[in-house]
């Protein structure tokens, strides 16, 4: 079984990205980059697959600038065997990645592509969902559960009710939330090993996909800032301002 | 051109978010329509016709709907689509599931979580983790869009009275399955429909202290919410955890008890009008946002809390 694991380069979670101050989009100068926190469950779950013997290969794709080559790094690392990345200057919108990641599902014919439910950055969620659409295949999102059975998968998924569980044929979309797995740590000699693993260049053009925008961004600004309110001596004080002051309990 | 909203419902009753998603609706045009997608459904399509304000109720009643499986509603809303300059769905975790495959269905680019209508074409809408708020423009035909439900004050459930008519052919794709679904059942508020939370984080140390935090939610009539830290720890589960990617909230009280306040959890509750911060560590960031911060161990603090309330 052949597992695709798309990752992308964003800005690190522990980072607060701010608007830029002309307003044209996000700050992101000298801002540590990582692989997007869903995305990285996502490839932990394709190597534990792989561990179980349900999978066989597991391939790392990642779109972005050549810096994003990093994050294929990262993935292989952690146990992909080899990584695609599609170089690109401009910031491509969902529309644009699921095509080009359809593409490379039309070369690959994998089994299972796993993606992370969102991305940190846009905060879209979007692209598994779109990759599904394009493909045909069946979609399982937030998923806090995978299992594998012949030419179906069984995932339970986080949904505002609970948990739901769902029936998957495969070829199939899986998109990973945050109970899904733990990501390991990639170990000094992996990362070593993942150095001589291949990653195959390609472009949006050379895969024949069309990626001009359909949006445009007109302004990012800061949101209304909250400001910090006054510390309160104890309980007692604290219900009498609830009470009095805020008025938002009687 | 119209503008249909697709309901978030249980075949019986609309979910609450439907009216915030309408109110987005609204802001766009007056033209608005909305789809009932299910099984058995009449009742919940009845109830849409009384949302004030809707034009006409578009109902597909097929046993293919009843779960909203992306793989079936998608093509039905595509198919609906032809009628629509906008297509509008709450950001629930059902909506986000279905609007970006009807979106690549159509070829357009979706846009997610609007918090404000500036114009037909252009919206508001936040970006890493509410920390900018992106204005974009969209050229596509058609607009694709999930609203984010804190942002638009809901429409009245009552006082409409829209035509209904069934529409939409059967779309089965006979790929996906739906088995069963584990829903914790509670007497206390929805978290994204309640006027007061109570959250914790892992400052509760376990599930059982949560206790503390459900006695005073009782007294105050409120939602119980959690920090990631507190359901990864599985203090609590899943459906409980407010942030940038679980429950977005923005209720009249948010009282934070033993959370930190990391970026993700504020994305989630920074827009609670009045917040309130308990925590021992006087550095946790959480007192960067709250209106009025407890430097206070939470243990003594929560049962003086219910006592006083």
């Amino acid at each position: 079984m052949k597992i695709l694991v798309a990752v992308k380069r964003v800005a690190d979670y522990n980072v607060k990205v701010r608007a830029k101050s002309d307003n044209t989009g996000p700050d992101l100068a000298n801002v540590k980059m990582a692989i997007n926190p869903f995305c990285e469950i996502a490839v932990e779950e394709a190597v534990r697959l792989k561990e179980k013997g349900v999978a066989t290969e597991i391939i790392v794709v990642s779109i972005g600038p050549q810096a994003a080559q990093e994050q294929v790094r990262t993935a292989l690392a952690l146990g992909a065997d080899r990584g695609i990345l599609i170089t690109t200057d401009t910031d491509l919108e969902s529309l644009a990645v699921a095509k080009c990641l359809k593409a490379v599902c039309d070369n690959e014919s994998p089994d299972i592509v796993l993606l992370g439910k969102q991305a940190i950055d846009g905060d879209n969620n979007h692209t598994g969902q779109m990759l599904g659409a394009l493909t045909g295949w069946a979609q399982a999102t937030f998923a806090s559960e995978l299992t594998i059975d012949g030419d179906s998968a069984t995932v339970i998924r986080e949904v505002d009710a609970g948990l739901q569980t769902i029936q998957i044929k495969l070829p199939a979309i899986v998109t990973a939330d945050l109970r899904l797995n733990e990501p390991r740590y990639a170990s000094l000699p992996n990362i070593m090993k993942a150095k001589k693993k291949t990653i195959d260049s390609t472009t949006p053009a050379d895969l024949g996909v069309d990626v001009a925008p359909r949006t445009t961004l007109l302004k990012a600004e800061p949101p209304a800032e909250r400001k910090a309110g006054i510390k309160v001596e104890d309980v007692a004080q604290l219900v009498d301002k609830l009470k009095n002051e805020a008025k938002v309990i009687s | 051109m119209s503008i249909l909203v697709i309901a978030e419902h249980d075949n019986n009753e609309i979910k609450g978010a439907t009216l915030n998603a309408v109110a987005a609706a609204q802001a766009i045009g007056s033209d608005v329509d909305i789809l009932i997608a299910g099984a058995n459904c009449s009742a919940a399509a009845d109830a849409a016709a009384k949302i004030a304000g809707i034009n006409k109720v578009v109902v597909a009643d097929n046993a293919a709907y009843e779960f909203m499986l992306a793989e079936n509603v998608a093509p039905l809303v595509a198919e609906l689509a032809a009628n629509y300059g906008h297509i509008l769905v709450p950001a629930t975790t059902n909506g986000k599931n279905v609007i970006p495959r009807v979106g690549a269905l159509l070829d357009v680019q979706p846009i997610s979580d609007i918090s404000a209508v500036i114009s037909e074409d252009t919206f508001q809408r936040p970006v890493y983790a509410g920390n900018i708020v992106a204005t974009v423009q969209s050229s596509d035909s058609i607009k694709v869009m999930t609203v984010r439900t804190t942002a638009f004050d809901p429409v009245a459930a009552e006082g409409g009275s829209a035509t209904i008519e069934a529409a939409g052919g059967v779309h089965d794709a006979g790929i996906s399955e739906f088995k069963g679904e584990e829903v914790a059942k509670s007497d206390r508020p929805e978290l994204t429909a309640a006027d007061v939370i109570v959250s914790g984080g892992r400052g509760m140390q376990n599930g059982e202290n949560f206790e503390l935090l459900y006695k005073v939610a009782d007294k105050l009539g409120a939602a119980v919410g959690a920090s990631r830290a507190a359901v990864d720890a599985g203090f609590v589960p899943n459906e409980m955890q407010v942030g940038q990617t679980g429950k977005i909230v923005a209720p009249d009280l948010y009282i934070a008890v033993g959370i930190s306040g990391a970026i993700q959890h504020l994305a989630g509750m920074k827009d609670s009008k009045v917040i309130v911060a308990i925590n021992k560590d006087e550095d946790a960031p959480i007192f960067q946002v709250a209106d009025y911060g407890l430097v206070a161990d939470l243990f003594k603090a929560l049962p003086e809390l219910d006592e006083a309330l």
